[in-house]
């Protein structure tokens, strides 16, 4: 194979420091899936066993996606929980279609020694230099560290921008001007720019807001589409949403020791994204905000055996926590109906503390 | 000082194991009974609606257990040699601690961790010396409980082998063991099979290494070590059957990609996918049952020539 157009499924907006790896780094072409729709779900969930987690459904129909946009060349990537079986299905159920790509599945990938590192490196690209490749990649670890910082921001001041449009105008302008990104000092250069130009768009925060976290699933946490834009629905009532999870703080920069800051909560490591979950919510809690909503994608068992916890620590420190499951349905009314209870109940609940501390305050 | 061990999950798999330790010991201990519809929705009033059937049916045998015991043996497992766990075996120590807080549950964790070689006996030495058991006394009773659970092992694979040499139609039922051999999940099906005129033969009792050894040639990356043995004995065991059922917990998430690669890769032997739920009706289940029976007849017919 000589040249190959290599595709993964979209997270969010990673594709673009990923998109920057593959076409500089490897010297390969790198295939931009079409963004995660309705229709990818559609196209997932028919060729998808019936139980099982959603990401599994939407990855695999943005794969088909990707093949119908070009792409010879499909990575899927490992982890904890059922993730790490995932490449090898998906794998027997495109080849069962019968599309012809090459799959490169990085749960086959058991030691992560340089020797088998580079090995799997040369399998997407026969010529590519080791040289340039660690070159690049600092460079894209650079940009998703960039990026989670302004959607950090974004998410924390979205809600009080007197022109909330203003803030999605310049996102949208600051991950299109990213993907020309080609150097670190133009990286460090936009980034300055786009980081004063935030700054610039008025807003008015409230002395004392509503704050929300976030906690959960890996994948529908960071999919958008998965949550039904949750972070947006919430940053439209005015509330700043606190999200811990992203790549920066998991894959690039992980936490060592997590157990330790849970006790007396649980005793062992429960797996996968649980701790996280579990760890956040208990600081979140500590911290004194006002509600914390757990989101997941139906079944999946890590953050199913941390909700007895959640419950828990809801309990002790008087938290209400909103626990959402996302399957494959697309019918939005009924997930902002309980959006907007927990919304109300969170109001209400910070009013009546209000009237607590102040006597006659109403 | 009176143990209670909950009959559900890694109960059957380490019976012998478990209950040698303690009679060895001279430690009393008290089992909660075999599964049924009260113990079900006990467990389903505890658990998280979206767990698994089986995780709720264990809390169902917790509930049951936590005033007619001093102390609950919840064995915890984060990997195995042969691979990884469902994250629910390294979680459901903190699950059921979290669940039954207020009642004040006092637990007594069986943790196996793959760091030392010797992670079992380790964590029964652990446990003991909780119970105030001093360690020689302990590496005693494990070594007589490794040996019987050796020997169970033994005789059931022995079993096994007289089975599959038997005449009739041998079906595959490919399962976890704690569904299999449960009374609510596992049992119904076994006994209707046998009704039916079909030999039952329990996936899970297999050669543990050569199906592990071989789960390799039906999936290359298949990460947990229990799929690994199924899987395996799919292998070692599809030439003597006549039909595989693919036997799962609502909604188990190993299962969930296990079971449509196995419907993929046997092209075979007729294949059935059951999954239990938790309602009582069997009627569905048993005009399946009964269908495929059919099938696998026809099928045997016609290659004979008499259709």
């Amino acid at each position: 194979m000589a040249v190959c157009k290599v595709s993964l499924p979209h997270l969010g907006n990673y594709h673009i420091p990923l998109s920057v790896l593959f076409t500089l780094g490897f010297d390969i072409e790198y295939i931009v899936p079409p963004p995660i729709s309705s229709k990818t779900l559609e196209i997932g969930s028919r060729h998808s066993p019936e139980f099982v987690c959603a990401p599994f459904k939407y990855t695999l129909g943005n794969f088909i996606e990707a093949i119908e946009a070009g792409a010879d060349t499909l990575v899927q990537v490992a982890g904890s929980c059922r993730l790490d079986y995932y490449g090898e299905l998906q794998e027997l159920i495109l080849a069962d279609l019968g599309y012809k790509v090459n799959f490169i599945n990085l749960a086959g990938m058991k030691k992560l020694d340089p020797l088998s590192v580079y090995l799997r490196l040369k399998q997407f690209n026969p010529q590519a230099s080791l040289g340039r490749i660690a070159r690049v990649l600092p460079l894209a670890v650079r940009m998703v560290e960039c990026m989670d910082k302004v959607e950090d921001y974004i998410r924390k001041n979205v809600g009080f921008a007197a022109d909330q449009d203003l803030f999605e105008k310049t996102h949208r302008e600051f991950l299109r001007d990213l993907r020309n990104v080609r150097s670190r000092r133009d990286l460090d250069i936009l980034y300055r720019d786009y980081k004063k130009r935030f700054q610039d768009i008025e807003v008015q925060s409230p002395p004392n807001p509503l704050r929300v976290g976030i906690v959960g699933e890996y994948y529908t946490i960071m999919e958008p589409f998965s949550n039904h834009f949750i972070e947006k629905e919430l940053a439209a009532k005015g509330i700043v949403v606190d999200r811990w999870l992203n790549v920066t703080n998991t894959l690039l920069h992980a936490p060592k020791e997590i157990k330790e800051k849970v006790k007396p909560y649980t005793s062992y490591a429960m797996g996968a994204t649980s701790m996280a979950t579990i760890s956040r919510a208990l600081r979140m809690a500590k911290m004194g905000y006002d509600g914390i909503i757990h989101v997941k994608s139906f079944g999946c068992t890590p953050e199913v055996d941390a909700m007895p916890v959640l419950q828990n620590i809801s309990r002790d420190y008087q938290i209400p926590i909103l626990f959402l499951s996302f399957d494959t349905h697309t019918e939005k009314t009924g997930f902002i109906t309980r959006l907007e209870a927990f919304y109300d109940m969170i109001v209400m609940k910070k009013r009546k503390r209000k009237r607590e501390y102040l006597p006659g305050f109403v | 000082m009176k143990i209670g061990i909950p009959r559900a999950f890694l109960y059957y798999r380490y019976k012998e194991l478990w209950e040698t330790f303690f009679r060895e010991l001279g430690i009393e201990f008290i089992l909660s009974p075999e599964t049924q519809n009260d113990l079900v929705r006990a467990g389903s009033m505890h658990a998280i609606d979206e767990a698994c059937l089986s995780s709720k049916i264990y809390l169902g045998h917790v509930a049951w257990l936590l005033d007619k015991c001093d102390y609950l043996l919840i064995p915890r497992i984060s990997r195995y040699g042969a691979g990884t766990v469902c994250s629910k075996y390294q979680a459901i120590y903190d699950v059921v601690a979290n669940t039954f807080r207020k009642r004040r549950a006092r637990l007594l964790c069986c943790n196996i961790e793959p760091r030392t070689a010797d992670g079992e006996m380790a964590a029964f030495i652990r446990l003991s010396k909780a119970l105030g058991r001093k360690n020689a006394e302990s590496i005693l009773a494990y070594l007589a409980a490794k040996q019987a659970q050796k020997k169970a092992q033994r005789e059931e694979l022995e079993q096994q082998e007289r089975l599959l040499s038997r005449d009739g139609m041998k079906i595959l039922v490919v399962a976890h063991r704690y569904n299999v051999c449960d009374k609510f999940i596992g049992e119904p099906i076994l006994n209707r099979l046998r009704e039916m005129g079909a030999l039952p033969i329990i996936a899970d009792i297999a050669p543990k290494k050569e199906a592990v050894a071989r789960a390799s040639s039906l999936s290359e990356t298949l990460p947990w070590a229990l799929s690994k043995e199924l899987v395996g004995s799919v292998a070692i065991y599809r030439r003597h059957v006549d039909g595989i059922i693919l036997l799962s917990a609502f909604p188990c998430g190993p299962d969930s990609l296990v079971n449509e690669m196995l419907t993929r890769k046997i092209k075979d032997k007729p294949v059935l996918t059951l999954i239990m739920d938790g309602h009582r009706g069997m009627a569905g289940i048993e005009t399946r049952l009964e269908s495929f029976l059919d099938i696998i007849r026809f099928q045997e017919a016609r290659d004979y020539g008499c259709v």
